[in-house]
């Protein structure tokens, strides 16, 4: 465990609480991006350079964003009067803990982790581009089919607000 | 097409930059204070006044006031002397002892200018005037103001040359009138000798009435 | 003689390293490198600020700043020195903070805009073996960061609790992520070609050189396209004229960094024109050949110089747009981003895959160019289409 490794795991995970419980929801949004951050700076540690750097330019560079637009249209940035965590917080840790180490042995003991860990694939970006051409061709169009769903559909929205306050006037 | 007109734009503002350093016409900054655009003939700043070649015995100024009656903002300040000199006519004038312009009032209306009956004070184009002192420092004195009749005809010179022909005319009127005083002067002079000198050689026969 | 000069910095800095033992070098020759970027950029920031001053001046029939050289003396240096007293009256201005603000994130905003900023820089090839971090996805590095700025937008406009400075941060967000799109389809089509992400990869495919002309990309339909594409989406990702809304001086509001003062203030302004440069150096990266000369009988100049000058040529050119452009409004300037640049830049992949299944001959230039031309002129004909340029007509005053 190299200290990078613990810096880095240590700024997620506090980026990740600090995102559950600070009061101003604004802050929250923006203490995600940190982990969001701390994410990619691990990825980029396990030498996925592909997958960290999209990582920091979808989830830091939009996703973060979106939240944050989120939140202002939603005008929910108040400071809540009342304290984050509610009465019965140490009754929720509990249960946290009972799912968390089920889960974990479910896991660990399945058949579906392997016993040995295999060695690394080579995973520069040619590789990557090749696996999804050839091996993961269908997910790649579905996806992309799911994202021009979305982006009509958002336009759609946005038309049809204009549509019904001016009609021909330019959206 | 598109993007035609932003292209002939920016062809445009290319001559303007290369063209900036090959004529004159497309960089027309005056680099002041190394260089100055001439003044125009009519500028007008704040009065000075005229002397004929000596800067205390030639002023002009005869203290008469006018101009600090008509000033204004008031920003003239004359006291006048208790003896009399010489004027360019020869007349004995009073002259001021002290005459004070304070330029941070001034508005340079050239009302002064105006009203002066003795082409004694007229408008300097000097406005460089500023300091760091602003009530000793904008108050211009006597020695500060008085410039001679030479600056006068640099300055303005189609206003210098009608002042100028204005005082000669003055001055030939004065020298007629002294000419035609001195004439009355010599002929009445010269009756009363005549009339002396028959009185004094006639015969003693009437007793010369009592005078 | 060239050789070594070109080269010069790359063996001073393993001259400098050699002097620590073998486990202190990577880090210590990679700190030496972060410094002499953050010498060297900064000086260039001060640099443009006063060309740029003398620039829109000499376009405006004015002088620029022509007194200030070295201060305290009276060399006058035609005014370069002018960014020092520039840089003096940023540091002791105010710090004014909103009484309302968010102090932490008001506080942070500057810095959360320059250290992606500069981060940028670790992967541009300055010259021959001159980047500092060789990524395998250097361009999709350099992406990624370009886009965390948009963070830093919001935290300013969202930190000053202003009315006015949150619309203009959600203005400027809706333009940085509106031209972010060509930018990186207009970057996909040179990934295409050249088959690497790897920044030093690209400019090594440009570096060949037919009848003395080199291969820069730039020179071929799609490449010509694609830096166009990518210069516009530039202007917009660094707020420059004709795209700077959010930032202009005759808007009453500043926008996102209305409430900032004093050194904050020049560090936004800084954080600006670094990544402006960034960002020329990326498009000078994938479309102007990065550090190779453009004729053969030019290559004994060293790479470094070559690259430096691009930048220099390239910033001339912004400060001639913004000299000479209008600002464009904010509708105009979306629907310029997704009516007409997002189609074309799709039309542009369209054309480099054409390009490279055509195989080498004159063949593809005329298709490809035929086929960039009519779509060029379709949405051109389309976007000024609905304009309605006439005598104006009042809805409701009569």
């Amino acid at each position: 465990m190299s200290p990078f490794f613990i810096i880095t795991a240590v700024v997620t995970l506090l980026g990740a609480v600090f995102a559950m419980s600070l009061r101003n929801l604004v802050h929250c949004a923006l203490a995600m991006a940190v982990a969001f951050s701390g994410v990619a700076a691990l990825y980029l540690q396990l030498d996925a350079q592909f997958v960290g750097f999209a990582e920091i330019l979808v989830y830091v560079g939009a996703i973060a964003i979106l939240i944050v637009f989120a939140i202002l249209l939603t005008r929910s940035g108040e400071t809540p009067v009342k304290s984050v965590l509610t009465s019965g917080w140490w009754a929720g840790i509990a249960v946290t803990a009972m799912v968390f180490t089920t889960l974990g042995w479910a896991i660990l003991n399945s058949s579906a982790t392997p016993k040995e860990i295999p060695a690394a694939p080579v995973a520069t970006v040619k590789n990557l581009g090749d696996a999804l051409m050839t091996k993961f061709v269908l997910p790649l169009e579905i996806v992309a089919l799911v994202l021009t769903l979305a982006m009509i559909g958002a336009v759609l929205i946005a038309l049809k607000e204009d549509k019904s306050e001016n009609s021909g006037r330019k959206p | 097409m598109l993007g035609e007109q932003i292209i002939k734009g920016m062809a445009v503002t290319a001559k303007n930059f290369f063209g900036s350093y090959v004529s004159k016409d497309r960089l027309t900054t005056v680099q002041y204070p190394e260089e100055r655009l001439p003044q125009k003939g009519n500028t007008r700043q704040f009065p000075f006044l005229v002397f004929d070649g000596d800067p205390e015995k030639g002023l002009r100024c005869v203290a008469c006031q006018i101009c600090e009656k008509e000033c204004p903002p008031k920003c003239i300040y004359i006291i006048k002397s208790k003896d009399k000199k010489p004027d360019y006519k020869g007349q004995m004038q009073i002259y001021p002892v002290t005459f004070d312009i304070d330029i941070s009032v001034c508005m340079s209306c050239q009302i002064c200018v105006e009203v002066c009956p003795f082409e004694s004070i007229k408008m300097n184009t000097e406005f460089e005037l500023s300091t760091d002192d602003r009530f000793e420092g904008l108050l211009l004195h006597k020695e500060q103001l008085a410039k001679s009749n030479e600056y006068y005809r640099k300055l303005h010179p189609d206003d210098a040359k009608e002042s100028d022909a204005v005082l000669a005319a003055e001055k030939v009127k004065a020298e007629a009138k002294a000419k035609a005083a001195a004439e009355a002067k010599a002929k009445t002079d010269a009756e009363a000798k005549a009339k002396a000198a028959a009185a004094a050689t006639a015969p003693i026969a009437t007793p010369p009435p009592a005078k | 003689m060239f050789d070594k000069l070109d080269q010069i910095f790359v063996n001073a800095l393993h001259w400098l390293a050699s002097f620590l033992p073998e486990a202190w070098r990577p880090l210590v020759s990679a700190l030496i490198c972060i410094a002499v970027i953050l010498v060297v950029f900064p000086t260039l920031f001060a640099l443009v600020t006063v060309l740029e001053r003398k620039g829109l001046g000499r376009i405006q029939n004015r002088y620029g700043p022509n007194r200030v050289g070295i201060p305290f003396t009276k060399i006058r240096l035609a005014g370069f020195g002018q960014f020092i007293p520039d840089g003096m009256k940023m540091l002791t201005k105010e710090d004014i903070v909103p009484r309302a603000a968010d102090k932490a994130v008001h506080f942070l905003a500057p810095v959360v805009l320059l250290i992606p900023i500069l981060l940028a820089y670790s992967v541009l090839p300055f010259g021959r073996n001159m980047s500092i971090a060789d990524y395998d996805a250097g361009l999709l590095f350099f992406l990624a960061v370009g886009g965390a700025v948009e963070i830093s937008v919001f935290m300013a406009g969202w930190s000053s609790r202003n009315k006015y400075s949150l619309l203009g941060a959600m203005r400027a967000i809706a333009q940085m992520v509106s031209y972010e799109i060509p930018l990186i389809l207009s970057a996909v089509t040179v990934v295409m070609i050249v088959g690497s992400l790897n920044l030093n990869e690209i400019v090594r495919h440009q570096d060949q050189f037919t009848f003395g002309i080199a291969h820069w990309h730039v020179f071929t339909p799609w490449g010509f396209v694609g830096f166009a594409l990518f210069f516009i989406a530039a202007l917009a990702e660094s707020n420059r004229t004709p795209f700077d809304l959010p930032e202009a001086e005759s808007e009453i509001i500043a926008g996102y960094f209305t409430e900032y003062s004093g050194f904050k203030f020049a560090l936004f302004f800084l954080g600006e024109y670094l990544g402006m440069f960034a960002i020329s150096g990326l498009g000078i990266t994938l479309f102007l050949g990065g550090w190779t000369a453009p004729f053969s009988f030019l290559t004994w100049i060293p790479s470094w110089i070559w690259f430096f000058a691009k930048l220099l040529v390239i910033i001339f050119v912004f400060i001639w747009i913004r000299g000479t452009l209008p600002r464009l409004r904010m509708d105009q300037l979306m629907n310029f981003a997704w009516k007409f640049m997002l189609p074309l830049a799709l039309v542009n992949i369209l054309v480099a895959g054409v390009w490279h299944f055509m195989g080498a001959g004159a063949l593809r230039w005329l298709v490809c160019s035929a086929i960039i031309f009519g779509a060029y002129a379709v949405l051109g004909r389309g976007l000024m289409h609905n304009q309605k340029l006439g005598k104006r007509i009042y809805k409701f005053a009569e």
